[in-house]
């Protein structure tokens, strides 16, 4: 047969004595392969129709035509304008903002407060690393959506009503209606400040080029991170005293039954980012101790051998390599974090589940669209937040010689 | 190619529910006083628990023959669509788009109800339209929440919404004071104020901004089913008519000359038959919950905490709109 002819394989292939094709196993595995995925599809097609037929047949409408539809009801925390005339796809954008808010600013908490302890608990100082022990152990081991709720109620019940609400200086005001501080207010001239401070930046970091080279060159070392940060703070502040201040502050005033005005931090957005920070700042701190216990304390002697002080053996020799153990369960960690902050329903934060998920889905009857959209959504965000620590990780990771 | 599909839910709800020997009836999970609430031996008792078990007198003539499924407003039409349970009575405001949308149907209106609000005497509001620029609770996916917005806007006022999934977490947060004020329909309004820390502190305003019509749903698709709802509910305002009394039915069945009441109870004419049940199947059904009025105040009325007046909901011959169409 045809098979003969082509060049004998580099593995045993055993033929029978027809020597058909039947018999030849990388035909086989073809064939199968494309069976496997002609199976997958058609199982998939048939759930989809199946489903399409049975809402046909309980009369349930179907579609995603909804998305145009008006939505007709509000949303506690709006980062984009939104009114009630506006339709089931914008309330789906402000959704998806929202958790996008509390997911990212969680993240960097999260990260910030899980270095911290995950060091202290390696700290050779005994009261600090029991308190981060402490702090893993308890947070660690207590369900989230608990957390969520104890936060939520603790934070309610602690603090006052809006007139009798803390004052705090610049007019802020700490209340159950939540954390209100002065708005500020850009003016007329603001992106010449805006700009200045680029400047200072892009000043800073050629600093820090400068100062490596010459490190390489001569061996010295120059304080380029002070000196960075000296020069993006000298020349923003000249900048705005020059173009005269341009930034006026709006303080809340208590109007009615509210304050009116100003930033409002409220108090179901502060329990989720709280909850969700101090939850999985308890497993980031883990991962950070795991990843510096994987490396070998002679790292530690080696560089402290070269003169090497202890800051600096931690964050040129010990930290670089820990990265490598650390990034991929810090990943998960992040997915964690971006995938539970939709327990938000349970304290009331306007998240994607709680606003589609839930007011939409209640009123168009939508179930399984919105559910489908809904799972999608997290699935991209994660599938992006993936790709993106899975290249970080590729660039932090030890080039082997 | 042959592709087939899985039928959903069987039509013939009668014969499932006649095979597995009990209605599996929807109720509201938070527990809404005088509607649907547990005691504590677990016996579910309120106006809308007394559709389910009015609906298993007449399948069974027994009103115990019923199980409860405890549903938040989220989950109660996705629970009938896909079979979970076979009616639902969970104060669900009958719309358009709910009876042609979601494959489900009304059967009928049980309590005539309207959306208010409630807030805290302390803060010195008579009127709902001084509420501008407060803090407003509210139960996610509800009508209330779709007429909140419309009513504030059409007077041109502001609000801040505080939306929760389960009215449990709604009634806390009003509770502890993070909102200024409350609204559901006024049925609830009264239930819920029962339940806060201090009923007293609150006051129920004056303002009615809705019609929700709250009554029982089936799914589409089965005519019977539908059919032994409505007339279920029917049977129970024409009993109040007729002076039929959950006291007086054995009497009146023995005895009675009204051939409206013999109609009713089934020693004339087959009512019951053409519905696929016994011909004393209405009798049943006054025997285990008593007449419309009776059931009314028994749960939300004056034999109740809540002290709701009729209102509405008394029958068209006494100034309320309660109307069963005739058995005959």
């Amino acid at each position: 047969m045809t098979l003969r002819d082509t060049a004998p394989s580099p593995l045993p292939v055993r033929r029978s004595s027809g020597g058909s094709m039947l018999y030849d196993p990388t035909i086989r595995g073809i064939v199968f392969q494309i069976l496997i995925v002609l199976a997958l599809v058609l199982f998939g097609w048939w759930i989809v129709h199946n489903t399409i037929v049975n809402l046909r047949a309980a009369n349930i409408a179907s579609g995603f035509d909804f998305l145009q539809t008006r939505a007709g009801y509000d949303i506690a925390q709006k980062p984009i304008e939104y009114s009630i005339d506006d339709t089931h796809g914008d309330a789906f954008v402000i959704g998806l903002l929202n958790t996008l808010i509390v997911a990212a600013l969680g993240i960097v908490f999260a990260t910030i407060l899980g270095f911290i302890i995950g060091i202290a608990r390696l700290s050779p100082n005994w009261l600090l690393s029991k308190v981060a022990a402490v702090y893993v152990e308890t947070f660690r081991n207590i369900p989230l959506l608990l957390q969520l709720l104890f936060w939520y109620k603790a934070v309610l019940s602690v603090l006052p009503g809006p007139r009798q609400g803390l004052v705090l200086p610049l007019g802020s005001n700490l209340s159950n209606r939540g954390l209100i501080i002065p708005r500020p207010i850009a003016g007329e001239s603001f992106d010449v400040v805006l700009w200045a401070l680029l400047a200072g930046i892009v000043a800073a970091y050629g600093i820090h080029r400068w100062a490596r080279a010459r490190q390489m060159a001569t061996g010295q070392i120059f304080p380029s991170g002070i000196v960075g940060l000296a020069v993006i703070v000298v020349v923003t502040l000249v900048a705005y005293a020059a173009t005269g201040g341009p930034l006026t502050l709006e303080y809340p005033e208590l109007k009615g039954f509210n304050f009116v005005g100003g930033l409002v931090l409220k108090p179901e957005f502060m329990a989720l980012l709280l909850g969700l920070t101090i939850y999985t700042a308890a497993f980031i701190a883990e991962v950070v101790r795991a990843g510096i216990l994987a490396i070998s304390w002679g790292q530690s002697e080696a560089a402290y051998a070269l003169g090497l002080r202890p800051g600096r053996t931690m964050r040129l020799v010990i930290v670089p390599q820990a990265m490598r153990v650390i990034i991929p369960p810090l990943t998960s960690q992040y997915l964690n974090l971006t995938k539970n902050s939709s327990l938000a329903v349970a304290v009331g934060y306007p998240d994607l589940v709680a606003v589609f998920a839930g007011s939409t889905l209640n009123i168009t009857g939508r179930a399984v669209e919105v559910i489908f959209i809904t799972m999608s959504v997290y699935l991209i965000i994660s599938l992006i937040t993936a790709a993106f620590m899975n290249w970080f990780n590729s660039r932090v990771a030890l080039i082997e010689r | 190619m042959i592709v087939t599909s899985v039928a959903g839910a069987s039509a013939a709800t009668l014969d499932d529910v006649k095979a597995k020997g009990f209605v599996q009836c929807g109720v509201n999970a938070a527990g809404l006083q005088g509607f649907a609430s547990p005691d504590d031996k677990g016996e579910w008792s309120g106006f809308d628990v007394d559709i389910c078990r009015a609906v298993a007198a007449a399948v069974f003539a027994d009103p115990t023959k019923v199980k409860f499924t405890p549903l938040t407003a989220k989950e109660r039409f996705t629970a009938l669509q896909s079979g979970e349970i076979d009616l639902l009575a969970r104060n669900s405001t009958w719309t358009m788009s709910r009876d042609t949308q979601l494959g489900i149907v009304f059967t009928g209106v049980n309590y005539y109800d309207g959306q208010g609000f409630m807030a805290k005497k302390s803060l010195g509001v008579s009127s709902a339209k001084e509420l501008s620029g407060a803090s407003i609770c509210v139960q996610s996916g509800t009508t209330t929440e779709l007429n909140l917005a419309d009513w504030f806007r059409a007077n041109n006022l502001q609000f801040n919404p505080v939306v929760f999934e389960k009215q449990e977490e709604a009634d806390a947060a009003y509770d502890s004071g993070r909102c200024d004020a409350y609204t559901t329909d006024a049925s609830g309004l009264y239930s819920i104020r029962l339940k806060l820390a201090n009923p007293d502190e609150h006051v129920v305003l004056p303002e009615i901004i809705s019609k929700e019509p709250l009554g029982p749903a089936v799914r589409q698709g089965d005519d019977q089913w539908a059919l032994i709802v409505k007339w279920a509910l029917f049977a129970m305002v024409n009993a109040e008519e007729l002076g039929v009394t959950q006291a007086n039915v054995d009497e009146l069945k023995a005895s009675s000359a009204n051939p409206e009441v013999k109609r009713l109870l089934g020693l004339d004419g087959d009512f019951g038959k053409s519905i696929g049940l016994a011909p004393e199947w209405a009798a049943n059904v006054i025997k285990a919950v008593g007449n419309y009025g009776e059931s009314f105040e028994r749960n939300v009325g004056q034999g109740s905490p809540l002290k709701i007046a009729r209102g509405l909901n008394d029958l068209w011959s006494k100034g309320g709109i309660q109307y069963a169409p005739p058995i005959r």
